[in-house]
């Protein structure tokens, strides 16, 4: 009798326990509060940069300088704005940064998307030593192979042309095409052969396979590719600046430039203090140039997170 | 039956799909590779005939080691914060997954946050905000500083955690893939070998080192090797930077461009083999079972 009161007494204090510091260290209050605390302290300094630059980019120049105004602009300068627009030259360089990176990114996609079915739906000589051999080119560091890109380009005049970033893409060579072979690997592989089987029984071809049931089946693969291809495309500064020359500009690139351009634009002396480059300006280009990039992550994030997900790296 | 078997996957048909990357990758990367080999024992001068080569045996690999300093100090310092930055961004990334995969509210939000740099963080975007301070957070450094400086700490051990400090975002923007990596290995973690471990008494602590982290080793070894690809040939690497500008340089030229990037290379290479021999030799010692 006694036994079953001390058992009762230690499942209550248990109870107790679970409550406040809980078991598997997610149910409580105390750790939760941890947890909370952790997750905003981080998110905190991760969005730090983000908010800084997004309040100091409406700072006129007397609220740069004034020590009392420190988060919160006392004015919406949007001067800042319009000369960092003018610097940019905005629009046509979006629509050139658009170029270089949806057309790779489209070509990087559908061939990782063939090739990836290649890998995973037939099984053929030299398979697991190609597959190994595409894995490997990810660590191959694109300094190694863009000299004599270069040189090969020079020689048949493709510099500051797009074909210098499309022609690598559409052989499966462009920025990490290893991921997006192995995302579209693992994605093929999970399809269950018997549909391929019916297929072939009703007398179809291997590629009218692909294109009518693989391909449809595979959109959400196709989406977090192209995405992902996207992004890192239009993040991509040291090969194009080399690649494009004074041809092909993006908005990364013109934002390298900024400072030059500015002062070429807005030469110093000229007008009064307001054309001088300061701190607000330069912020505000920052935030044009990720503007677009912001616009697409927001609508799309899903996506890029479970693109990571789905990539099977994680193995299934 | 007979002419499904014989309707079956046949292997020239799997060459026509795998057929673009085999032609990229002798173009575009094997091609290169080796040219790019070939042109660091040449001094390479582009002329209006063409490309003109001279051979010049180890002279390119000769001046890198002994006479450019600059390449020799850039490599020290890459290979120092690599060592330093790659063992936080893991451990950052693990911790930051391990708190996500907690049953908690506004999931969704927090990773779009820790996601969102692997979007923004272009080369540029970066350099404008290292200009403007804006890559570490003032008032934490402050007071890190100064309690530690009053410590009187170690020289060595200051150093580390002053550049941490100073880089604190820089380090904690590059851990975004990483981050999602492990929440997602975290997540196929079957429930019931907790439970399992749990009604054996095991605690939380027990829980993690002897469940957790045996299961998600794979990918903590995925994630330094990613790590350490993406930061080598980051477009804010001073070495890449060195590489670049010796391309344009008239006295050094390709041929030593060349060179470079493949002392570069090669230097990659040993730490990804020796990084991944160490790791796996540890996980087959500690989780042999």
């Amino acid at each position: 009798m006694n036994k079953l009161m001390t058992k009762r007494k230690n499942i209550e204090t248990a109870r107790m326990k679970r409550w406040f510091i809980g078991v598997k260290g997610n149910d409580g209050l105390l750790i939760r509060t941890l947890i909370y605390g952790l997750l905003i302290g981080i998110g905190f300094v991760y969005l730090f940069p983000v908010i800084y630059m997004v309040s100091f980019s409406f700072k006129s120049l007397e609220d740069l300088l004034n020590p009392l105004v420190n988060w919160i602009p006392s004015t919406l300068h949007l001067e800042n704005f319009k000369q960092a627009y003018q610097v940019l030259d905005f629009f046509p360089t979006l629509f050139q940064t658009l170029y270089v990176t949806i057309l790779p990114a489209l070509a990087q996609t559908a061939v990782a998307a063939l090739v990836g079915y290649g890998f995973a739906r037939f099984s053929f000589r030299l398979k697991n030593f190609l597959f190994v051999l595409v894995m490997v080119t990810f660590i191959i560091p694109p300094q190694v192979t863009l000299i004599p890109r270069y040189l090969v380009y020079s020689e048949l005049n493709l510099l500051g042309n797009i074909q210098a970033f499309l022609l690598p893409a559409t052989f499966g060579q462009g920025l990490n095409s290893a991921i997006f072979i192995l995302i579209f690997y693992q994605f093929f592989r999970s399809i269950p052969k018997t549909l391929e089987e019916a297929a072939l029984l009703d007398g179809a071809g291997h590629f009218r396979i692909f294109f009518t049931i693989a391909i449809p089946m595979a959109v959400p693969a196709i989406i977090i590719s192209f995405l992902f291809s996207f992004v890192w495309y239009w993040n991509e500064t040291y090969l194009a600046a080399i690649f494009f020359g004074d041809q092909l500009t993006t908005l990364p690139l013109e934002l390298q430039k900024f400072a030059a351009s500015y002062q070429r634009m807005f030469p110093a002396g000229m007008e009064e203090s307001a054309s001088q480059l300061n701190e607000g300006i330069r912020l505000a280009g920052t935030v044009l140039s990720i503007l677009p990039l912001l616009i697409v992550y927001f609508i799309t994030q899903k996506w890029f997170v479970e693109g990571v997900d789905r990539s099977g790296i994680t193995g299934e | 039956m007979a002419k499904v078997l014989k309707k079956r996957p046949k292997p020239s048909i799997a060459y026509l799909f795998i057929a673009p990357w085999i032609i990229g990758f002798i173009a575009f990367t094997a091609f290169p590779l080796l040219y790019s080999l070939y042109l660091s024992f040449h001094k390479v001068s582009l002329t209006t005939e063409g490309i003109k080569t001279n051979y010049v045996s180890f002279e390119n690999f000769q001046y890198a080691f002994t006479v450019d300093g600059v390449f020799m100090n850039y490599l020290i310092v890459f290979f120092r914060e690599l060592l330093i930055s790659v063992p936080i961004i893991i451990v950052f990334s693990l911790i930051i997954a391990l708190l996500l995969n907690q049953k908690i509210r506004l999931r969704g939000l927090f990773r779009t946050i820790f996601f969102l740099p692997v979007i923004i963080a272009s080369g540029p975007v970066l350099k404008e905000l290292q200009d403007m301070g804006v890559t570490t957070i003032p008032s934490i450094e402050e007071v890190f500083i100064y309690s530690l400086a009053s410590d009187n700490a170690d020289q060595f051990i200051f150093g580390i955690l002053l550049y941490v400090l100073d880089n604190i975002i820089m380090i904690l923007w590059y851990s975004g893939v990483q981050i999602l990596i492990f929440l997602a290995v975290l997540q196929k973690i079957d429930r019931q070998i907790y439970e399992a471990a749990m009604i054996d008494g095991a605690s939380t602590w027990e829980i993690f080192w002897k469940v957790t982290l045996p299961s998600i080793f794979p990918m903590i070894v995925v994630n330094t090797i990613y790590t350490i690809v993406a930061y080598s040939i980051f477009s804010l690497n001073p070495i890449i930077e060195h590489i670049k500008v010796q391309m344009f340089e008239l006295d050094t030229g390709f041929g030593y461009a060349s060179a470079l990037s493949w002392v570069y290379f090669v230097i990659i290479g040993l730490i990804l083999i020796l990084v991944f021999v160490i790791m796996n030799s540890q996980s087959k010692k500690r989780y042999a079972s």
